[in-house]
């Protein structure tokens, strides 16, 4: 009984209307945990209810702690009929279990149901006390910290990473249960929604055992997601990257103490270095580690093995429900050879070594090797499990003792293809793989799994045991340990000690040379001496999905790339229909790869960051979407150009057609190589007297796939002087793909994107930050061809961002970061887009400058320099954007008579506006709502993080039978997505914080039937809760004189 | 090919001044995004017709959301749907509620019910405001309307209060609820010059001097309702006109003052029974509900009218009315000074807004 759970029902507000008669309410609330309940009084007529009520007390397991929601719900007292239920709302404990998080919840959390929405709020406390458990078989993981922050939290060091959880929980879906036929779809939500609650809370409390018996104490990069696989069940699975943190203990004193606040300039560092790697020592001299980076994208090697051996592996599928030993019968060669190595290496299957950050320690990320991604086609069955009687259908069943084979099956589904991932890395002479995801794209029955990381070499003076032996380590532990306790001083004693092993680099470029032996290259790559050193070899293009790592040096600034694809295929069912797409599969990849290729090109960049592939599956079409950060890395070569071959030379007027494009691509290179500020100082080519043959790449070579890891493909050893890339047009569809190339419409002046954290080159964000999310559903005519579904679906992206610009036109100057990209298919005909990201507005006038510091090379220095000043102004701008989020010159409609108030406001124009709202805020300071950021990145410029509170995972599902009514399926989202929102919120207001960081809506299934008036969309998202302190807040209690001077230029600037 | 979905969400929700003010008066989308197109915000910001209308539409279904709010500015600001920021709300709720002057003219003093409403289409011919955001300010009277009528206390600070409004905006609310329950007669053709302006500064004069709580703050009653007990004595000012005598000191003590000031000087004195007749009989018959309706009519008929067929400029009726008050004063047989001044102070700051072309 370790855990006493109390709960308080203080008050309710804005309650709606339950009795028509007195056009009043009476309220009342249960409150549930596991199977206990208890209730307050009903407190009768009132759309205010003060409840007031005693301390409810649970008793538990803390396991039960992890997986239970503590539910509320709010009834309507009806004496002679049943109670109408008002609405609910779930709060998840977890955030109360762990010392370092929060420690009450308490606040006004919106009552929410899923057929009304929001329906008032209710406001309540929440208390755990945890008492010691010495029990050491215990089933409870509480205490490990969880983080969806894919790097080293902002006020911990890493002490050391672990390396990879994974775990995964499968349930049947209540709406496929017999039951949903005679239950109300209120009803059949909430089982849904309650259900998801309790398998998140088992699958975190399951990683959370994982990593304790790993001796870690966090997990941090955690991304949890669910399959909805229909009739055959729920999937909620989840990855991470195990790490013990230490909590930077001298930093809480920063917010209060003076003393040590200027000092050390290592503290105020990642605020303003934009992705320091969560550990602030970033600001020491980069680690003079050698950093090598690689290159070079494996495309399709993941089905290699799915086209060569599909039949069988779709089999895999235990369609008739037979326990493992059954299918085993059906099991082909490679799969045997798959379990054989599972058993072998039982510890080495567990541990793989991937990663789930994307952003690094200093010194830890030593050499990139490349893009690895692996997918598989599989068939989906029905849930084969007895044991799921309607009585318990809520109730989890603990898989271990089961002999169910599902989560088996799945299990071994990803096994498969992290094993795929894992000898891709290898085959890049890599041992690690980082910025690890993946992801998976259901369509009734098939399933596409899919995973993505970037091959690595990670420093040996992390690692546990030795220096690193290539392939064996593989076998080994791959426990990665940094001990980063003594800050400067150690690094500077760590890169001395690895001066033996590896010669000092600069560490602009490290990363980037090739991980791999030049003379067995994996791949067709260019290779040159390293624009930096000249001493490593580098490729000519570098594809990545990490972020871009600090000590980078970059020449310019970035911008996202998107390569968008459509790929009819015809309607078919089971296996052949999994056949077909399991074989359309590498022919979409490598069209997205030439796409990304080229479009880089036409930037005149030469790697990109933050790469990440959505294939989408719908019953007639394929969609394929990646997007990347294009930049140009100064180690690396400058890209050749763009050069357009005829194949029919033969016709004149077709001979000018292509000088004309190749004009066009010409100017467009010009144009792009200005608008991002690429001029890389001028190199003498000649130096290099290249030792080997330099392949060329041609296009053409994209085109043989390696039909497995070992087999090297081909490589055109054809000596070129130019190293233009080549574009052979030879048929109708080469000229539509450069007309696409060429209709990607830049970004209006003032704006910036970026699917990374932040944008190269930019350094001086003010605090004006807007997250948002945008939702678009396009409806296709049928018997588009290929061409035009392409032109569709690339418009649609197109357009979507057109409007993000104009929306945010106020903010300008400013950078989309973080721009991610959802592509679902919901139905035939429909195609679906979500975008969640983040606008940061910054100050121009920095820019210019930094711009210039950035082409020398040493960005990082210039800010540790611009430091004070840099602050100065980012207060200056903290205060007036804030204040107005408003666009700027926006005339008012002056012809309109009724500009009274406009008029008014032309007579005195802030001023008034300022005392009013001052005077509102204080007659409701009582009640006014806090402000809460949400953004998808890992840090709120201009403030410090003192705090997290714990991991905010929500999911919700809101349904509608009277569409119309509702404004319609944009009416209907729109709300939804504001609720959600408002949701998020509030519960991070209850924990205590005021900012939600790396947040992400992970999942929109949106599903219409507007013939029946009928709607439903189911919403997931996460994030992590924290405290956040401005800047400038920091400096009050600091530094008082500065404070007052700062806070005069204030006033002067605001008015 | 269609779009069939198209949201957008902001965290902080955005929301453009140009688009609601266009919303507010009643623009369909389409109309919107053409006086867009035409106002020149695609050049400026390299957008299409398309992108246009997507936030067109996107903005009006953002506003269509809060409008269930701003019935209840106070609810904007403990809301958890959207978060906006105060200044943000106090724009939302400002422009809700501005009006236009030619529409509240053709409403002021009627009485704001059903019939009322159904007639709006006529003014909306009439005054070229659309429909819409005809009805929309209609609403906003009649919610303000029937808040207020219930509270006690100040009705400018409880509009204030409850509606969240600048305090020029909730002065102006105070004069059409003022109007609207005294049912004030304004439509008049004779009234037709006389702008919102100048009604609303009669209602504030009226609310502030004539209403209990003028009187007595510490009274908790309605500023809405004209002091019945200052009616009430009103008619003893009567003594003024009928007592013969009384009426000839007056005039000649306020002719010795106005003497050698003004050019209009034989005007004024051969008017000036009639005048006084005039004014003393409004008070008197303001006890009667009926008359107070025809308060605005009679001091246009009564007074402004013959001064301005005397040419009398307005400085000149400015000086004729103090020394027509003072006079009073001076009166030996005249006992009621207070009720007097009382009523003079507004009848002249009334008829000085209103003497205009």
């Amino acid at each position: 009984m370790p855990g006493k759970l109390k709960a308080k029902i203080v008050a309710g507000r804005h309650l709606p209307v339950m009795d028509r008669a007195s056009d009043l309410t009476d309220a009342f609330v249960e409150v549930k945990f596991g199977n206990t309940t208890f209730k307050t009084d009903v407190y009768p007529k009132s759309l205010n209810p003060q409840w007031n009520s005693e301390w409810f007390k649970f008793e538990v397991d803390d396991e039960d702690l992890q997986d239970e929601p503590l539910q509320i719900t709010v009834l309507d007292h009806d004496t002679y009929s049943a109670n109408d239920a008002i609405g609910k709302v779930y709060i998840d404990i977890d955030p109360l279990l762990c010392s370092e998080a929060a420690t009450v919840i308490s606040g006004w959390l919106p009552i929410y149901d899923t057929i009304h929405g929001i329906r008032g709020e209710i406001n309540v406390l929440v208390k755990v006390d945890l008492f010691n458990d010495l029990n050491r078989f215990r089933q409870s993981s509480c205490g490990v910290k969880f983080f969806c922050t894919t790097s080293i939290p902002r006020c911990y060091r890493a002490i050391m990473v672990h390396g990879f959880v994974e775990e995964l929980v499968v349930n049947e879906d209540p709406e496929y249960q017999w039951i949903d036929r005679i239950r109300t779809p209120r009803a059949s939500n909430e089982a849904r929604q309650r259900l998801i609650f309790l398998m998140s809370g088992e699958l975190q409390r399951k990683i959370g055992l994982k990593v304790l018996e790993m001796g870690g104490n966090a997990v941090v990069g955690y991304l949890q997601c669910f399959d909805l696989e229909g009739e055959s069940g729920l999937v909620v699975r989840a990855i991470g990257t195990a790490c013990t943190l230490e909590k930077i203990s001298t930093f809480p004193a920063t917010a209060t103490h003076p003393s040590n606040s200027s000092p050390s300039k290592d503290m105020k560092e990642p605020v303003f270095g934009e992705e320091a790697p969560g550990v602030p020592l970033s600001s020491g001299p980069p680690t003079p580690l050698r950093a090598q980076t690689f290159s070079s994208f494996s495309p399709s090697k993941s089905y290699s093995r799915q086209s060569s051996s599909s039949d069988t592996e779709l089999s895999l599928t235990p369609k008739t429900g037979m326990g493992s030993g059954g299918s085993a019968g059906k099991d082909a060669g490679p799969l045997k050879a798959l379990l054989k190595q599972q058993t072998q290496s039982a510890l080495e299957q567990r541990e793989y070594p991937f990663f789930t950050l994307t952003v690094f320690p200093p010194g830890f990320l030593l050499h990139v090797g490349g893009v690895v991604s692996a997918r598989s086609v599989k068939l989906l069955d029905r849930i084969h499990n007895p044991a799921l009687g309607n009585t318990r259908s809520y109730k989890l069943l603990d898989w271990n003792s089961f002999t169910a084979d599902e989560p088996e099956t799945r299990d071994a589904w990803w096994e498969e293809i992290r094993q795929e991932i894992k000898s891709h890395a290898k085959s890049l002479g890599c041992h690690a793989v980082v910025g690890y995801s993946e992801s998976t794209s259901i369509c009734e029955e098939v399933c596409i799994l899919s995973a993505s990381g970037t091959a690595a070499i990670l420093s040996s003076r992390f690692m546990q045991d030795g220096p690193l032996d290539t392939e064996l380590r593989l076998s080994q532990q791959p426990l990665c340990v940094f001990s980063t306790g003594s800050e400067r001083v150690e690094g500077d004693m760590g890169s001395s000690a690895s001066l033996g092993f590896e010669e000092v680099v600069s560490p602009g470029c490290g990363f980037c040379h090739i991980p791999y032996d030049e003379l067995n290259i994996p791949f067709p790559a260019q290779l040159t001496y390293c624009y930096c050193c000249r001493r490593y070899k580098v490729p000519d293009v570098l594809f990545t999905t990490i972020d871009l790592p600090t000590e980078a040096s970059v020449t310019g600034k970035g911008c996202l790339i998107q390569a968008r694809l459509c790929r009819t295929k015809k309607k078919a069912q089971g296996e052949v229909n999994a056949t077909a797409i399991s074989n359309l599969l590498p022919f979409l990849e490598y069209e997205l790869h030439t796409q990304l290729m080229n479009k880089l090109k036409l930037r005149g960049m030469n790697a990109l960051f933050g790469l990440r592939i959505q294939i989408s599956v719908g019953e007639t079409m394929l969609l394929g979407l990646a997007s990347a950060t294009g930049v140009y890395l100064t180690a690396l070569p400058s890209p050749g150009g763009i050069q357009i071959v005829g194949k029919t030379p033969s016709d004149i007027t077709y001979e000018q057609h292509i000088s004309n494009m190749q004009k066009k691509i010409n100017d467009t290179i010009t144009k792009n190589k200005e608008l991002y500020e690429i001029n890389p100082p001028e190199v003498v080519e000649e130096i290099i007297g290249s030792p080997i043959p330099e392949p060329r790449q041609r296009s053409r070579l994209f085109r043989s796939h390696s039909e497995s890891s070992d087999d090297v493909s081909e490589i055109d050893l054809s000596h070129g002087k130019k190293d233009a890339f080549v574009l052979e047009i030879d048929d109708t569809d080469a000229v539509e793909d450069i007309h696409a190339l060429l209709t990607d419409s830049p970004t209006p002046a003032g704006f910036y994107s970026c699917n990374t954290e932040i944008m190269p080159g930019i350094q001086n964000w003010t605090s004006a930050i807007q997250m948002f999310t945008s939702v678009r559903v396009f409806r296709l005519n049928a018997n588009l061809t290929n061409q035009g579904l392409n032109k569709i679906f690339s418009d649609l992206c197109e357009n979507l961002l057109k409007s993000l610009y104009f929306k945010l036109r106020s903010m300008v100057p400013c950078c989309l970061c973080h721009l991610n990209f959802t592509v679902a298919i919901p139905e035939d005909e429909l195609i679906q887009v979500a975008v969640t990201a983040v606008a940061l507005s910054f100050d121009k006038e920095q820019t210019l400058e930094n711009g210039k510091q950035s082409g020398e090379k040493t960005p990082i220095k210039a800010i540790t320099e611009n430091d004070e000043q840099l602050q100065f102004n980012l207060e200056l701008n903290a205060e007036t954007s804030s204040s107005s989020i408003s666009p700027k010159g926006l005339s008012e409609v002056g012809s309109h008579p009724s500009a009274r108030a406009s008029s008014m406001e032309k007579a005195s124009p802030l001023p008034e506006g300022r005392s009013r709202s001052l005077r509102s805020n204080r007659s409701y300071s009582g009640s006014s709502v806090a402000v809460v950021k949400m953004t998808p990145l890992s840090f709120i410029p201009g403030a410090k993080i003192i705090k997290y509170l714990g991991i905010i995972n929500m999911f919700f599902i809101r349904e509608t039978s009277s569409l119309r009514e509702e404004g319609g399926v944009s009416g209907f989202l729109h709300t939804f997505i504001a609720e959600v929102f408002a949701m998020v919120r509030a519960h991070v207001a209850a924990l205590g914080g005021n900012a939600v960081v790396s947040y992400s809506m992970k999942e929109c299934v949106f599903m219409e039937n507007p013939n029946k008036n009928q709607a439903q969309c189911l919403i997931n998202v996460s994030g992590d809760a924290v405290i956040f302190v401005r800047e400038s807040e920091l400096e009050l209690t600091s530094v008082q004189p500065q404070s007052a001077t700062t806070q005069t230029s204030n006033g002067g600037e605001g008015t | 090919m269609s779009v069939e979905l198209d949201v957008f969400v902001g965290n902080t929700t955005i929301m453009d001044k140009e688009v609601y003010q266009l919303w507010l008066n009643g623009y369909t989308v389409n109309d919107a995004v053409k006086v867009r197109i035409e106002g020149g915000v695609m050049e400026e910001c390299e957008a299409s017709a398309e992108v246009l209308l997507s936030d067109t539409m996107d903005q009006y279904r953002t506003f269509q959301m809060c409008e269930r709010l701003l019935h209840h500015p106070a609810k904007l600001a403990n809301q958890l749907l959207f978060q906006i920021p105060p200044d943000r709300q106090a724009m939302l709720i400002e422009r809700y509620y501005a009006f236009d002057d030619s529409f509240v003219r053709e409403v002021l003093g009627k009485k704001l019910s059903k019939g009322t409403k159904k007639d709006l289409d006529d003014v909306s011919i009439k005054t070229g405001i659309m429909l819409k955001s005809c009805r929309r300010q209609f609403d906003n009277f009649k919610r303000v309307f029937k808040v207020v009528e219930e509270l006690k206390g100040p009705l400018v600070e409880n509009i204030r209060q409850h509606f969240l409004l600048p305090d020029p905006l909730a002065r102006d609310y105070a004069a059409i609820v003022f109007f609207a329950n005294n049912r004030f007669e304004t439509g008049k053709k004779k009234l037709q010059y006389l702008t919102f302006q100048d009604f609303a500064f009669c209602a504030g004069q009226l609310i502030n001097n004539w209403t209990v709580g003028a009187v007595d703050n510490m009274m908790e009653d309605m500023d809405v309702d004209l002091d019945k007990e200052f009616l009430q004595d009103l008619k003893d000012l009567k003594i003024l006109i009928t007592d013969k005598d009384l009426l000839d000191q007056h005039k000649s003590l306020v002719c010795t003052a106005l003497r050698g000031k003004t050019n209009v000087f034989n005007e004024m004195e051969a008017n000036f029974k009639n005048l006084s007749r005039g004014l003393v009989n409004i008070a008197a018959k303001l006890i009667n509900a009926k008359d107070v309706r025809d308060f605005f009519i009679d001091l246009v008929e009564k007074f402004i009218e013959p001064c301005r067929s005397d040419k009398l400029t307005s400085i000149d009726v400015n000086l004729y009315l103090t020394h027509y008050t003072n006079s009073a004063h001076i009166l030996d047989t005249f006992k009621h000074h207070t009720v007097w001044t009382r009523y003079m102070g507004v009848i002249k700051s009334c008829i000085l807004r209103m003497y205009h072309d």
